[in-house]
This record gives structure tokens, sequence and C-alpha cells, in this order.
């Protein structure tokens, strides 16, 4: 016999036994509120731009501007300027596709997603149950990785997909997807928005939730 | 009166001795000059200076005279920045190439711009838009200052003949003024040999309404008036709104060599017309229509119109600031008069008159003199700054006269160079003039630039007028011919820089590629076409000998200033699109073969490339349908319908 075997195996099942507990858990009031307030910030993301990329040049020294939100494309306006318009009717000569909001799938499934988040993270409220709660943050972190790929891989297409017959030929580029970039005469810059602010902040929250309670958990254990 | 009398010959001498002064000397005295200045460079140079990238503080708009265009600076710079053609076809902008502004200039192919006046409401610039006289052809023009274009063209008016007393404003632009320089038969068809001059000839002054919402000029009331040459207005304000005042020379009714023949009176007269008595006799009925206007007959309608005597051939007549007062220069005299409106309004109640012409009454000339002030030699015309002070130019005098209202007393005088005509202070026609800067508007400009031969430009100085002292700060020179400015602070104007998408209601106007169609219907060929970098569509137009071709041309750019224009070689055609905008042009494709029609206003890198043909097949070729061109290698497919 290999006591060292049972000494592993008493182990593990101590520890799912530990982990079985922990799942099972009540949520605190604390972490309801927690995820309360996380709720309240998600919401505006409907409204709020999540990405803002600005190109700045010689003849654009204010720079012109697209913002991103989680269901439409935005560009700056002015009387004198229609930034979208201009964007694309400079990116017909390296032979760009037109940014069209109908060509992105994202607007559709976005909204969507945020709201299926808001959903479950008040069912985690509801149920009160860890489990309830780490599904939340689990999918929500999984989701929030998956989104940036999928923005990274239509900044990627975009510079790639370049109309073979257009009038200027560039090496095919990605626009950062965080930062600035010299393409051509265009000084790019992306950086998040307040949208995606209040999508880490939503995470972070839910976070602070989980840690609120397990701490509890502790302290009952210490107190048993 | 005696002033006047006892002047008479001094004055005379005096200006003929200053004229020939004046040539003898002008090389000697400018370097003088010059040098005099030159301690004063570094401010003049700093107070004038806009950094590259910085902006004026004044826009300018000069008139460009017998050019028939406006021309707008920046103040303090004096940098020309752009041309405002309105009486004359500019290829630049593509004005008098389209149906639209081709119909509105006419027959006419030039104008004469004298009196560019700014829109107002309660006697200060509103901005909203620019009114300006034709001179020659007796028209008077609305350039609309949101996007700075020539909207509407009034004219040739009825019975007017020399429309040069326009075309200043009434403080809530209800109309512009309007006066016949050239007195004539009336109707302008009527013939009359010119021995019959002082009776058959007439003078008119004239309101043309202004619409306050839409600007649209319409006849308002004419008044027949003794055959005068009726020569600068000015509207009442504050306490005299609802007068119009004109000068006028000619008392002597004489024909032939003018210079002579005119000059030979004491005085000549002013004559001050009550508008809104005129609008109520309008009202009443009490006119005539004449060539389509509506005239009023002073003889029969009496209470309209007085004469005021003044000093002989006067030119500028100008309302004070508080409109206590107007100010009417005689060139030939070396005084400028201050008439009083309360004592003008006195005189009228107790009809203290010398005497009537053709039944107008004129008034006694010491009822209603306030001052006489002693500016100088050839006056002309005064503006006002926001200290109290008036600015008088003098023409044979070759300066400027500011002198202060309600003492009349001279304070300071420069020289300018040369023979300065009007002169334009920063809103300085209006109720709040805003100081700090006058131009000179100088007919002659000798040896102040570099040597362009014998056709030389006009000058525009800028002064100084913020100090006790005027200071001459820049020399700027201008197309002929600035007879009069409206300088406006910067903020007061709102342009626009595109035409909104949404805006455009042209039912031609395509935004779509996929609408760029050549439709023929007969021998008619029309053509839908977008403009875009880099890019016509239709790139190709192919018609028969003899089409009437209609070209529907939209730039469906909403960038400030991705202009684009459309060529069309040997055919004399050039439009000008800007963003957002749809044009119209026609013409008969009369010339068999092949021409290119080409982007000519510069727009980006491929601008060379944005072309396209017209084919005119010749006739008995084989008539074809009118088809449009292939889809470009970037763009949507292209529908050619028969």
């Amino acid at each position: 016999m290999n006591p060292s075997a049972d000494t592993v195996r008493a182990s593990a099942t101590r520890r799912l036994q530990w982990l079985d507990r922990f799942f099972d858990r009540d949520l605190t009031l604390a972490s309801r509120i927690l995820i309360i307030a996380g709720v309240v910030l998600l919401l505006p993301v409907y409204l709020a731009p999540m990405y803002s990329m600005t190109l700045i040049s010689n003849q654009f020294p204010d720079g012109l501007e697209l913002h991103i939100y989680a269901s439409r494309l935005e560009g700056g306006k002015t009387p004198a300027r229609d930034d979208l318009r201009e964007i694309n009717t400079l990116n017909h000569y390296i032979g760009m596709r037109p940014l069209l909001e109908s060509d992105f799938s994202e607007f559709k499934w976005l909204p969507l997603a945020i709201g299926a988040f808001a959903v479950l993270a008040l069912r985690a409220v509801v149920i009160g149950k860890m489990s309830k709660l780490v599904d939340v943050v689990v999918l929500f972190v999984y989701f929030g990785l998956f989104s940036l790929w999928s923005f990274y891989d239509r900044l990627y297409q975009y510079g790639h997909n370049l109309d073979p017959t257009a009038p200027v030929k560039v090496q095919p580029f990605t626009p950062p997807l965080f930062g600035t970039q010299q393409i051509a005469n265009f000084t790019v810059t992306t950086v998040p928005e307040i949208g995606s602010y209040l999508m880490v902040a939503f995470s972070m929250l839910l976070i602070a939730a989980v840690w609120h309670s397990a701490r509890q958990a502790a302290r009952d254990v210490t107190a048993t | 009166m005696t002033t006047i009398r006892k002047n008479r010959w001094i004055t005379a001498a005096l200006a003929l001795f200053v004229a020939v002064a004046i040539l003898g000397t002008a090389c000697r005295g400018r370097r003088k000059r010059a040098a005099v200045q030159r301690g004063d460079v570094s401010e003049a140079a700093v107070s004038t200076y806009v950094a590259p990238g910085d902006l004026d503080e004044f826009y300018l708009f000069s008139s460009g005279g017998h050019s028939g265009n406006i021309y707008v600076a920046g103040v303090p710079s004096m940098r020309h920045i752009a041309t405002i053609p309105v009486f004359t076809p500019y290829p630049g902008t593509g004005y008098g190439f389209d149906k639209e502004t081709r119909e509105m200039l006419g027959r006419y192919t030039w104008g004469d711009v004298h009196h560019p006046s700014i829109s107002q409401t309660n006697g200060d610039y509103d901005g909203r838009w620019m009114f300006v006289n034709d001179n020659a052809n007796n028209r008077v023009a609305r350039v609309d200052l949101r996007d700075f274009k020539t909207k509407q063209i009034l004219g040739p008016l009825p019975n007017v003949s020399g429309n040069h007393g326009s075309s200043f404003v009434t403080p809530n632009t209800e109309y512009i003024l309007s006066a016949s320089r050239f007195s004539a038969p009336v109707p302008r068809s009527a013939y009359a040999p010119i021995e019959q001059y002082a009776t058959e000839y007439k003078g008119i002054v004239a309101g043309v309404k202004v619409d306050p919402q839409s600007g649209n000029m319409s006849m308002g009331w004419e008044i027949v008036m003794p055959p005068f040459n009726y020569d600068l207005g000015s509207a009442g304000k504050g306490p005299s709104n609802g007068w119009a005042f004109w000068t006028s020379y000619n008392a002597e009714r004489a024909t032939g060599k003018l210079e002579v023949t005119s000059t030979q009176k004491d005085r000549d007269y002013v004559a001050a017309v009550n508008w809104k008595a005129a609008e109520k006799a309008i009202a009443d009925g009490k006119y005539k229509t004449i060539d389509g206007a509506k005239v009023i007959d002073p003889k029969v309608t009496p209470g309209v119109v007085w004469l005021m005597p003044c000093a002989k051939s006067p030119h500028g007549a100008d309302v004070t600031p508080d409109g206590k007062y107007i100010v009417c220069s005689g060139k030939l005299q070396s005084i400028t008069t201050v008439y009083s409106f309360d004592k003008i309004q006195n005189a009228i109640q107790k009809q203290d008159y010398a005497g009537n012409e053709d039944g107008i009454p004129v008034i006694r000339y010491d009822a209603i003199k306030e001052a006489e002030v002693n500016v100088g030699l050839g006056p002309l015309h005064t503006q006002y700054d926001d200290q109290g002070y008036a600015y008088t130019s003098l023409f044979v005098e070759s300066a400027v006269a500011k002198w202060k209202l309600g003492t009349w007393e001279v304070v300071d005088k420069i020289p300018v160079s040369y023979n300065i005509g009007h002169l334009c202070a920063a809103e300085g026609d209006t109720m709040h003039p805003k100081g700090k800067y006058l131009i000179a508007l100088n007919k002659l400009s000798h040896g102040r630039h570099i040597s362009v031969g014998p056709s030389q430009p006009e000058a525009s100085q800028l002064i100084g007028i913020s100090g006790e002292k005027m200071k001459l700060l820049y020399d700027a020179f201008t197309e002929p011919e600035p007879h009069y400015a409206q300088m406006i602070k910067v903020e007061t104007l709102k342009p626009i820089e595109v035409y909104p998408k949404e805006a455009n209601k042209n039912p031609n106007a395509i935004w779509d590629i996929k609408d760029a169609k050549v439709n023929r219907s007969g021998n008619n060929v029309t053509v839908k076409m977008i403009a875009v970098r880099s890019s016509f569509e239709p790139n190709r137009i192919e018609v028969n000998q003899g089409d009437h071709v209609t070209v529907h041309l939209t730039n469906i750019e909403q960038t400030t200033d991705e202009l684009h224009g459309w060529g069309l070689v040997d055919y004399d055609i050039n439009i000008v699109v800007d963003p957002g905008e749809t044009k119209t042009v026609e013409f008969v494709a009369d010339k068999p073969g092949v021409y290119a029609y080409y982007c000519t206003n510069f727009c980006s890198a491929l601008h060379q490339e944005m072309q396209g043909y017209l084919l005119v097949k010749p006739r008995g070729a084989g008539a074809t349908p009118a088809t449009a061109g292939a889809p470009g290698p970037n763009r949507g497919k292209l529908t050619a319908s028969k």
C-alpha cells in the first residue's frame, strides 16, 4: 500500500468538498449589492461608445474620428465634415472596404449579450449562490476575450482584404488594437472608451462580490 | 450760406494748387513720409501680423467696381481671401456657367459694383445678407453671407438710370436704396432730345423692398425727381429712422460738359425722403404705375420729399451713429456740412422754405445747418468710430480728417497714398461702430508697390484709429475698384462650409452611384452625374451631334474644401460644385468629335485622373442611344437606360 496515495486522495476529496461547499455558499448581502451596482454600470454600455479611433494628418490636424458603440458605428460630425464618409472616401484609394454598419454582425449580438449578462447577474443575486455568480464571471471573461479577438480580427480583415485594383497599393496592415500607429499619412490612435471601462468595472464588481462572499466563508470556517 | 460763398474762390484755387503739388512732388513726398513713419514700423508690423494659422478679427467686403465682383479680405492682415462674383461670370467658381447663375446674369456680362451694404437689425449689422448695386445696368444683388454666394439679381430696375445712390439699407433692412445718377426720360424707353433735359428728363429715388425672412428683393416705391444727378444715399436711424437722404449734383440741370456746366451754382441739393410717408402713399394708392413700378409724383403727393441746400457738388451723405445728424460733403468745398435732423423736422413743420424745385420744397439752409466742419480739401465720405469721432476722406488733399461730433473740431489728419475715395471704419455706418480700424480706399497707388505696368491697382490702406492719433499700419492693393466696403466682426457671420446632404432639395441631385444615368428623350439627353474623389460617374456620355445635353452634377462629398470642377474641353464650359451641391449645365452638342471633361478644381492625389469623355457622333453617322460609361473598378454597377 502506498500511504501517500491515500493521503493524496483524501486531500483531493477534501479540496473537492471545499469547492462544493464554496460553490454552494450563499452570497453575502454586500456581494449582492455589488452585483446590482455592476448591472447598473453595465446598462449604460448601450449608450456609450466602446472604442474610438482618431486619424490625424496634416490636412486634418484635429483628427477624423470614429466611435464604435455596442450597436452602431458613428463618425465625428460637424457642419463642415462627416468623418465616417470622409474615412470611407479616403479608404477607397487603398481599396479598403467601406465601413458599413450592416457589415458588422457584432452590432446585433453585442447588445443581446450585454442584456444576457445583466439578466444572469441578477439571477445570481436572486438565487444567491456563489456558483451562479462564478458562472457569470467566467462567461463574462470569456466574452470579453472573444470580443477583443473579434475586434482585432475585424481590424485585420479591413487592413488585409484590400481590393487588388485599388489605385494606391499599400502593404496590408492591422490598425492598432490599443495605442498609436502610423498608416500612410495618418497617425491612427485607438483607445477604449467609457463603454469598455464600464464593462471592466462590471467584471471588477463581480469579482469583488466573489471575493467578499469568499472572505465571509473563510471567516465562518474559522468561527466554527 | 455765407461761408459757402466766401470759400468758393479760395477753395478752387487751393484745390488746383494742391492737385498740382501732389502730382509734382508725389515721389519726394512719398519718401519723406516713409522716413517719418519708420519709427512706428515695428508697432505697425506687430499690430497687423496675423501669424500662419491664426485668424483675422474682421471681414472686409470691398466692392470691385467695374470688375463686377466683391472681394473678401481679413483685417488686420489685409489678406485677400476670396472673391464673390456678382455681376460678372467668374470661371473660378463656375459662376455664370451653370443654368441658375446664367439665368440670373441674364444677357449682361458685367456690372459696376459700388456700394455693398450688410443687412441690419436695429441699425446694426446682422450678417445675414449683403446687398450691392450695379451702377451701369441699374440692378441690385443679394449675397447670402451664409455661403458667400450671390442669390438674387433684381433689375434692371424700371425707370432708374445709373443706379449709383444704392444699395444702402434701412435700419431693419426694410428697403435698400436706389437712385438715378444719370437723369433720363421716364420710362427708360421714352425719348426726348437733350435740349429738353431740364423739363423732360427725370431723376428717380427709390426703395427696393426686402423680404424680412428670405431676403428676396422686389420693387417698393419710386419717387420722380428733378433731373439732378443723385449720388449717394444714407438711411436715417434711431430718431431719424424712416428717412433716407441722397446727395445730388447738377442743380443747374445742365448738360454737355458737366465739369463746367454743373459747377456754376454755389450749391446743390440733398434730397430728404420720408420713406414711411412714401410707403403710406403707395398703400393709399397715390402713385402712377410706370413700367411696372409704383411711382410717386411729389407735385401731386406732397409730404414725401424735401430738398436741402448743400455745399456744391456733394458726394457722401452719412448719418451719424446716433441718427441725429446727417453729414454731407461737397467735393468742391473745404467744408463738410452737418444737418440736424431735429432742425429739419422743425423747418418742415414751420414750412421754413427758400423756394421749390418742380414743386418740391427747398428748406432754408441756415434753418437746418448744425455745423460746417473745416475738414480740408475735397471731402467725400464720412465714417464713425465708437468714441464719438468722425472720419472724412479728403480726395484732393489725399488725407483723412478726424473730427469730433458735437464740438465739430478737426483733431487729427493723416496723409494717404493717394487720392482717397471712400473709407470704411469697422461697422462704421451702423449705430454701434467698432472703432479700432479704418481702411482708406485710395484711387491711386503708383510707386507704393512693385510696378505692374500701366494698369495700376487701387490701394487699401489700413489705419489704426484706437489712439488719439491715426496710424498708418499697412498698404494693401485691391482689384478695381473699391468704391465702398463693409467691415464686420468675424463672429457676427456664421458661414457654412458644406451643403448638408439633407438640405439639398434639388430634384436632380443623386447621392448613389447606381443612380448615375444618361437618359434620352428625343434630342434631349439628360445626365445625372456624381463627382466624388476622384471620379465622375458616368465617365462616358455618348450623344449625337445637335443633341441638347443637360448635365446635373452633384458633389456628394461632405467634407469642407472638397470642391470639384467640371470643365468640358472646347465647349467653353466650367462649373464648380461645392460639397453637397448640385448644379446644372445645358449645352447643344453642336461640335462632333470626342471631348474630354475633367475636374478643374484640384481635389485629390488622383485629381488628374478625374475625367471622362463626351462622344459626339457626327450627324448622319447613325443615331446612337445615349449611354453611360462602364462602372469603374471600385464602383457599383451602373445602369444605362435608353
